[in-house]
């Protein structure tokens, strides 16, 4: 069963279209790279998917059911959203920013528990934040707060995680670290992964389909070995790319 | 990590507290009464000057005084996450400024008691719903448009005060000038703050984890199934209730409002659920307490409590803020 599924799909924003009339599925393990200029509309449509955001037209299923016949605790089950800006009025520690996932698994009287809690640390280790637990988020420099965001979503336990630029503000062993992560979770408990990411050649290694946003509504869309040519690319980005190949692995530099 | 364990400690450490300002407010005053003459009073007996003092004045008073720190307190909270602001207080968003308006237009026509909380309670309700309708307008009601509209109507309100100040008679001035700043010695009854007190603080409970989520932004409440145009909407007319109904019975006492939800986080953290409980209890705990100096330091003479609460809060206030470690404060690092 496909765990994101959109039926003529059209978002728009400020009177432009982002997609147009898309049709398209992610079944669970898949990972999928939203690729395009800044102000092309990744963070738009990654809202719209994440059900925050109204399209325009067209029907988008998580799970097999549609948006509007979910409950919003229901749909936070069952998808995870990273923001692409981490913003804390109030001081919090990390333990509980990374708890905060687990708040539509929660009942109204519930407070989390021992297990809840678990799960946390577990998420914490699992972006080398261990040890933090205590610390307050305010504290945490930028890329730590991104691994905190990161581990909060893991905590949520979603069955689809649409991440909004998820190696914002990391270093080099951390975006890897975080994409093999995301791989890792993808291959063994079946996540489903959407991601708007700037480096074409992490997301080329770390993606099996690719989703070229144009910025006039046109897309391109398919398995990454298809897709993402230097043809494609330089079209997208509109500067020229030339392709390199090192044995099987292709990597694209500016021309 | 919040644990329901901690948070009954918590609210019984303050409760405990507030008996304990209760009990002092009972006891001090020009009229000497022993503690035995308290009990006794309480429980329907003792002689007759003792009890009238301790239930007929003391009492009622006291328990105004609770209830408005406790609705100030709650609505500053309420407000700080409705703001996603550590510095909003109840009175950011005009309440208070239509209240005072209403107040003192009574005051100044010489109405009766009755028709001053009647006036100040209409006036604050103008302010809430006059808000509340301009800043939905388009129907988008972001945070900096409410906060601008509130701000703007409460600048309006300000201006109409001192026009009335300025028009008002020498005697009605000083009357005026003690609503203004808070001032307990209006307060006719303790009960309907009180009952709204009860209302607002278990209405807010069920939502506590909601708001906790709120307070962390609307894009990540909403990505974690909270309903948050639903819930700012409650909040909000919660928050003014709060705020009218104290204003309506002691005047604008500043400052619980803002420092006692920011105190009781630098205590215990920023959950809601142990927050609005503990920030109730403690806010009428401290207005309780500034009440009492206020009509005892300078006996017979009688301050405004407002005056008090401020130079009770800011000294505490600061210790609190000087004992945090570096770098684990409030606001923007």
């Amino acid at each position: 069963m496909s765990v994101l599924a959109c039926r003529g799909l059209t978002v728009n924003i400020g009177g432009r279209d982002v997609v147009r009339n898309m049709d398209f599925t992610l079944s669970a393990g898949e990972r999928l790279a939203i690729l395009g200029r800044n102000g092309a509309g990744k963070t738009t449509l990654l809202h719209t998917l994440a059900g925050v955001r109204a399209p325009a037209a067209g029907v988008i299923s998580i799970c097999g059911t549609a948006l509007a016949e979910q409950s919003a605790p229901q749909l936070a089950r069952q998808r995870g959203l990273l923001l692409q800006q981490q913003n804390d009025a109030f001081p919090a520690s990390v333990l509980e920013t990374a708890l905060v996932g687990r708040h539509p698994w929660l009942d109204r009287w519930s407070w989390e528990s021992a297990a809840d809690a678990r799960l946390a640390r577990q998420a914490l280790a699992a972006v080398n934040l261990d040890g933090l637990e205590q610390r307050d988020v305010h504290t945490l420099s930028g890329g730590e707060r991104q691994r905190l965001a990161i581990a909060t979503l893991l905590t949520q336990a979603p069955q689809l995680a649409l991440l909004d630029e998820p190696l914002a503000h990391l270093d080099l062993n951390h975006q890897v670290a975080v994409l093999n992560l995301l791989s890792r979770q993808a291959r063994e408990a079946g996540l489903a992964v959407v991601m708007a990411l700037h480096d074409i050649n992490l997301a080329l290694r770390h993606a099996d389909r690719a989703l070229l946003l144009f910025g006039d509504g046109g897309i391109e869309e398919g398995p990454v070995a298809e897709v993402m040519r230097s043809d494609t690319l330089s079209r997208l980005y509109g500067h020229p790319l030339r392709e390199i190949a090192d044995g099987e692995q292709r990597y694209f530099v500016p021309g | 990590m919040p644990t329901r364990r901690r948070a009954l400690l918590v609210v019984a450490v303050l409760f405990l507290l507030a008996l304990v300002s209760l009990g002092a407010a009972l006891l001090v005053g020009s009229y000497a009464v022993a503690p035995s003459e308290i009990w006794a009073a309480l429980n329907g007996g003792g002689d007759g000057m003792a009890s009238g003092v301790i239930l007929g004045l003391r009492l009622p008073r006291a328990l105004a005084a609770f209830a408005c720190g406790g609705l100030l307190a709650l609505a500053g909270a309420l407000m700080q996450v409705l703001l996603r602001n550590p510095l909003a207080d109840p009175y950011v968003l005009g309440v208070s400024g239509g209240a005072a308006v209403g107040a003192l237009f009574a005051m100044l026509f010489g109405l009766p008691l009755l028709l001053l909380h009647s006036g100040a309670f209409a006036g604050a309700m103008g302010a809430m719903l006059l808000v509340f309708g301009l800043a939905r307008g388009d129907g988008s009601w972001t945070q900096t448009r409410l906060l601008l509209t509130g701000v703007i109507i409460a600048a309006g309100c300000g201006a109409v005060v001192a026009l009335i100040l300025s028009i008002a008679p020498e005697q009605t001035l000083r009357g005026m000038l003690f609503w203004l700043m808070g001032d307990l010695s209006h307060a006719a009854t303790p009960w309907p703050a009180l009952i709204v007190l009860g209302a607002c603080l278990l209405a807010t409970l069920p939502l506590a984890r909601d708001l906790n989520m709120m307070a962390r932004g609307d894009l990540i409440a909403r990505s974690l199934g909270v309903s948050v145009a639903r819930l700012r909407w409650l909040v909000y007319v919660l928050a003014s209730l709060c705020t009218a109904m104290a204003v309506t019975t002691t005047g604008s006492v500043g400052f619980v409002g803002l420092v006692v939800p920011h105190l009781v986080r630098l205590a215990v953290g920023n959950d809601q659920r142990i927050l609005l409980p503990a920030a109730t209890l403690a806010g009428g705990a401290l207005l309780v307490v500034a009440d009492t100096l206020a009509r005892t330091v300078i006996a017979p003479q009688q301050l405004p409590v407002g005056v008090l609460t401020a130079l009770l809060g800011v000294p505490l206030f600061l210790y609190l803020l000087s004992r945090q470690p570096k770098g684990a404060q409030g606001g923007p690092a």
